[in-house]
């Protein structure tokens, strides 16, 4: 087990191995988004009090949890890369970032047209989720364009990956401030989650699995090239590229 | 052998305190030498407040709501402006390396630099505060809230400014891209501090929020140095 582990760690046999992992993860991920899309646009019933708006949920629910869910890889890896110095680790962090972003973006975005038909207004400053949603997003971009300007790719590692620790220990006390915050405006008038019925709670289900497996695909693909940019100067993806397969 | 001469020198090395006292002292006689440094944030903070009756309408009412906002805003970007020298001037003149190898354990003169950082930028905004949130009709009763607020936030902005000065040292381009990095990790203290003051304003329970910034300010005591110094050891490779 820890054998393969440290295997995984190198970068050129992690670099064989996500080639095989990848299609296995996008393509699973890719039909059962698909089947969720139809069950959830066509098949599902119509909520009796949001009508068909509810239907972005489908969209919305699992890019909000993967967007939480990469800011969790990107400081677990970063811490990861700080302590045992794997330089695996670090190309996880670089290449989460972009995505959770963008999963921050489709989630705040789903949720203000969702926000539309259901509160009146594309943006509602006094909902709690919304702001810890967007001050994520400022995170992530903090993030990015701390290593973006760092030109040494190792103090670019290890200084965004300090960042990321910092950051985690925040959005609990971000979420919480703006929590506080929220109550002093307003009630929660985020209307209560009751009980979902089944015939729509499975897409849903169905949606997060596979939104979470394109994501997996996605990113070792990001690492791939993160892999392939950080060892340009090595011997193994020279001689990579070199052969007759041309590093497929 | 060895052992026996490494624990000579070790107690010739005088203690943690004195290293504390030491780099505040140090910071604290620059920054006389140099008032602009300390005035220029203040003078700053003093204009964001004029700013803002300009560009919303002087009408009292307006004024007396959006004070509490305006005034924590203002110190949030005072706090900001000032916190970009805060290792730049070491880290050119090669002190920085100075107190890197030092055996003096570096979170501690870390935390010496910060202290010296928030006496000369966020008590000076405390103090300069009352001036500006009498202007803005803030009640007497109010004010002392708001002092007490300021106070107990500027220390949280100040260790946790000085992580992202500690990892944008060096690096051009540092001032936007540390406002960009901290201003997303100082939203809760500025969300604590502008509300609580706003509830004593409208006669209701504050101490929530004095509680939770003293909390706060307590937390990044005692974590944020160790975070600073990682990244002034990353930064100076």
């Amino acid at each position: 087990m820890w054998k393969w582990f440290h295997q995984l760690a190198s970068p050129p046999h992690f670099y064989r191995i996500s080639a095989i992992l990848s299609p296995w993860l996008a393509i699973p991920g890719l039909i059962m988004i698909a089947y969720a899309a139809w069950q959830g646009l066509f098949v599902v019933p119509m909520d009796y009090q949001q009508g068909d708006a509810f239907r972005i949920i489908y969209v919305h629910v699992p890019s909000a949890y993967l967007s939480m869910m990469a800011y969790m890889i990107m400081a677990t890896s970063g811490a990861i890369g700080l302590i045992w110095r794997l330089k695996l680790s670090h190309a996880v962090a670089a290449a989460a970032a972009p995505i959770g972003a963008g999963f921050t973006f489709l989630a705040l975005c789903t949720g203000s047209i969702w926000g539309r038909p259901m509160w009146g207004t594309w943006w509602e400053w006094g909902d709690p989720r919304m702001m810890s949603e967007l001050i994520l997003l400022f995170l992530y971009f903090g993030y990015m364009a701390l290593r973006s300007s760092i030109d040494d790719t190792t103090k670019a590692d290890k200084a965004s990956a300090v960042l990321a620790l910092v950051g985690i220990v925040n959005v609990v006390i971000v979420h919480f401030s703006v929590e506080w915050w929220s109550s002093l405006h307003q009630g929660q008038t985020v209307f209560k989650k009751g009980t979902m019925d089944a015939d729509m709670r499975i897409p849903l289900l169905i949606m997060l699995v596979g939104f979470t497996l394109l994501f997996g695909s996605m990113l070792l693909r990001r690492i791939r090239t993160e892999v392939l940019y950080r060892e340009r100067r090595t011997r193994w993806v020279r001689e990579m590229i070199l052969s007759p397969e041309g590093g497929a | 052998m060895n052992r026996k001469r490494e624990n000579e020198v070790q107690s010739e090395i005088p203690g943690i305190f004195t290293g504390l006292a030491a780099t505040a002292k140090r910071d604290l006689l620059l920054a006389w030498k140099r008032p602009g440094d300390v005035l220029n944030p203040l003078f700053f903070f003093a204009m964001v407040c004029t700013l803002f009756p300009l560009a919303i309408g002087p009408s009292a009412e307006q004024l007396e709501f959006s004070g509490p906002g305006v005034l924590w805003v203002a110190a949030l970007l005072a706090t900001l402006l000032s916190l970009n020298s805060l290792f730049i001037s070491d880290f050119e003149d090669g002190s920085l390396d100075q107190l890197l190898v030092s055996p003096q354990p570096l979170p501690i003169l870390v935390l010496g630099k910060t202290l010296a950082h928030w006496l000369t930028s966020g008590l000076p905004l405390v103090f300069v505060s009352p001036i500006l949130a009498v202007t803005y009709r803030m009640p007497l009763s109010v004010v002392g809230v708001m002092m007490l607020t300021l106070g107990l936030g500027t220390i949280s902005l100040s260790l946790l400014g000085s992580i992202g000065a500690a990892l944008t040292v060096g690096l051009h381009r540092g001032t936007a891209l540390l406002s960009l990095l901290i201003l997303p990790l100082a939203m809760p203290i500025m969300i604590l501090g502008a509300n609580a003051v706003s509830l004593a304003a409208s006669n209701d329970i504050y101490s929530t929020g004095i509680w939770a910034l003293g909390a706060y300010a307590i937390a990044s005591l005692s974590l944020a140095p160790y975070a600073t110094a990682a990244a002034l050891r990353i930064s100076n490779e």
